[in-house]
């Protein structure tokens, strides 16, 4: 396949799922936080409370609006840009986002309407219900597209027909409850959170810098800085658990995210670092110019064992025997013998020669594992590319620190101190917006640029996921999409300001 | 019957009522036309089903790329 043309697949699918990311993650969080607010009115009967949660809905309504279908894009790509691919995974995806469909249509569709609509119309225990059900609905839309994600990274639950060259699932249960899903969708959904807390306490200090709608927002900062802490909290934990399955499941990834090339016991933790440019797998240049390593803690992290080994990029390639890492050109072999197994089983069925069809179906099954590796051209063309995985990681986590600490002194000021005397902390907060957009996609660029080159995880490479097509036709597409959401970003961002800017007394809801 | 003028009236009321609302549904037409009839027709016209009329042309097609590099 057309190098050229893979990579212009690659940025396009790329382009849109991060343009698709910058809505999906407000939606998730912001459902609940209104949820909180509507619930405390419910309690209360307070007005003060109604008002405040028809303001922070309408923010919800106009990003939910702006968001919406913007996924679609990506299964259109999926059928003409990775045909194979398509083809390849079956019902693995299928089944999960017909869940979805139906799931997105009924439950958010309908109570999305008596959460805008039902207002004064509704009793307000069915309309803060219908609210929850938007808040939870929206979330169980993301577990199944993660799940289909969590299959790409580590596929389970499914057999290899080389009848249809498809994979097919045998067992749902599987599919679902991986244990690499079940971390990908905590640790994803909690991103969510934290940003909807960040865009929360954010809004409400630009109020308070203004001086103006003070109560509302003061009153906002603390359910903010409440939810974004607890959820800052969670999104540590399932970090952890997501950095732990990546070690047992993508071991190369753990290596090219810590930039680790030889593998050790007692490993530590790259805290901050440059990585050194001069470094490739084949020299033995130092890895980093300046690092601040935490000891024992990738090993803690990884294996949850400090004396753990964790292997490192040129293990994973060239093989340790010590450790029992097979080496990719093994893999590779492997691979090419799975590779072959269908063709002689194709063959076989053509020619209705009972023997071969039973030897190839056999050593098929064998190597199927490493079916992948057989499109590998060589060893080192496994390994991800290291600085965007290192830098991505590292930034992801040094955000996600700040906002923890963020959101604690958020609650405390608000809480014991009059937090409009702190002008730079809530300039801090107001700015942090941006930076939980940054973090959250940093997340996924650790999680897909982190996996290359495999479009699933050891069974199919990206060159082989990608259908043949002019690549100047995808070139052409890239830029239509980059226009139209760019579009739809500047749409969002001035609806959203002007909104903003109306602040909780208007009536423009 | 009752219950589904109710359900009628809700959503008209509902939508006449709209604010910012109106603006948002624009955008959404606008969008899914985009999305449905340009994208759809223009921009991802080619997939495996609208090449291949038969199944076993599908799985001819995807299974000489899974073994062309052998």
């Amino acid at each position: 396949m057309e190098e050229h043309l893979v990579d212009w697949s690659r940025a396009q699918f790329a382009l849109t799922a991060m343009y698709h990311w910058i809505f999906v993650p407000l939606t998730l969080g912001l459902g609940f936080i209104v949820a909180i607010m509507e619930s405390i009115y419910v309690k209360t009967n307070d007005e003060f409370w109604k008002k405040t949660t028809k303001f922070w809905m309408g923010l919800f309504a106009i990003n939910f609006a702006i968001g919406v279908a913007t996924g679609i894009i990506m299964e259109f790509e999926f059928g003409t840009n990775w045909a194979n691919y398509s083809w390849f995974v079956g019902d693995i995806f299928g089944a999960p986002l017909a869940v979805e469909g139906i799931l997105a249509f009924f439950m958010e569709s309908t109570f999305f309407a008596v959460m805008f609509f039902g207002w004064d119309k509704v009793s307000k225990g069915f309309h803060l219900l219908s609210t929850w059900l938007v808040a939870v609905g929206s979330n169980l839309s993301a577990l199944w597209i993660l799940v289909a994600n969590g299959w790409m990274q580590y596929p389970v639950g499914m057999t290899f027909n080389p009848d249809t060259v498809r994979n097919e699932m045998n067992n749902f249960w599987d599919v679902l409850f991986s244990p690499v899903a079940v971390s990908k969708f905590l640790h994803t959904i909690a991103s969510g959170y934290v940003l909807a807390s960040l865009f929360v306490i954010g809004i409400s200090a630009w109020y308070l810098l203004k001086k103006r709608d003070i109560l509302f927002a003061k009153r906002s900062i603390v359910i903010g800085a409440t939810f974004g802490l607890i959820t800052s909290l969670f999104l540590i934990l399932s970090g952890d658990e997501s950095a732990h399955q990546v070690a047992l499941k993508q071991p190369m990834k753990l290596a090219a995210i810590e930039g680790l090339y030889e593998g050790t016991t007692d490993a530590g933790i790259v805290a901050m670092g440059i990585l050194n440019p001069k470094k490739t797998i084949s020299n033995d240049e130092e890895s980093f110019l300046l690092e601040v390593t935490a000891p024992y803690a990738l090993s803690l992290l990884g294996y949850h064992d400090i004396h753990a080994f964790v292997p490192g990029i040129k293990d994973l390639v060239y093989g340790n025997e010590e450790m029992g890492i097979i080496s990719t050109q093994e893999k590779m072999q492997k691979g090419k013998l799975a590779v072959q197994a269908l063709e002689d089983y194709k063959e076989a069925k053509k020619t209705k020669d009972e023997v071969q069809l039973i030897q190839s179906k056999s050593i098929l099954d064998e190597n199927m594992k490493y079916f992948g590796y057989g499109h590998i051209k060589k060893a080192e063309d496994v390994v991800p590319p290291v600085v965007i995985s290192f830098y991505s990681f590292h930034l992801m986590v040094a955000l996600g620190s700040w906002f923890t600490l963020l959101f604690a002194m958020v609650l405390f000021f608000a809480t014991k101190r009059d937090i409009l005397n702190y002008p730079l902390l809530l300039k801090s907060a107001l700015w942090s917006i941006p930076l939980g957009y940054i973090a959250s996609e940093a997340g996924w660029v650790v999680a897909e640029v982190g996996r290359q080159p495999w479009a699933i995880q050891d069974l199919m490479p990206v060159g082989i996921a990608a259908t043949k097509i002019a690549s100047t036709n995808v070139m052409i597409s890239f830029f239509i999409f980059a226009t139209l959401f760019t579009v739809l970003l500047i749409a969002e961002v001035k609806i959203m300001t002007k909104q903003i800017g109306l602040g909780p007394e208007s009536k423009e809801h | 019957m009752l219950n589904l003028k109710n359900i009628y009236s809700f959503y008209i009321n509902g939508f006449k009522n709209m604010t910012i609302g109106k603006t948002l549904w624009k955008l959404i037409l606008i969008k899914l036309l985009v999305i449905f009839l340009f994208l759809n027709y223009f921009v991802h016209d080619k997939s495996l089903k609208t090449e291949y009329k038969t199944y076993d042309e599908k799985v001819d097609f995807v299974y000489k790329n899974l073994t062309k590099d052998n």
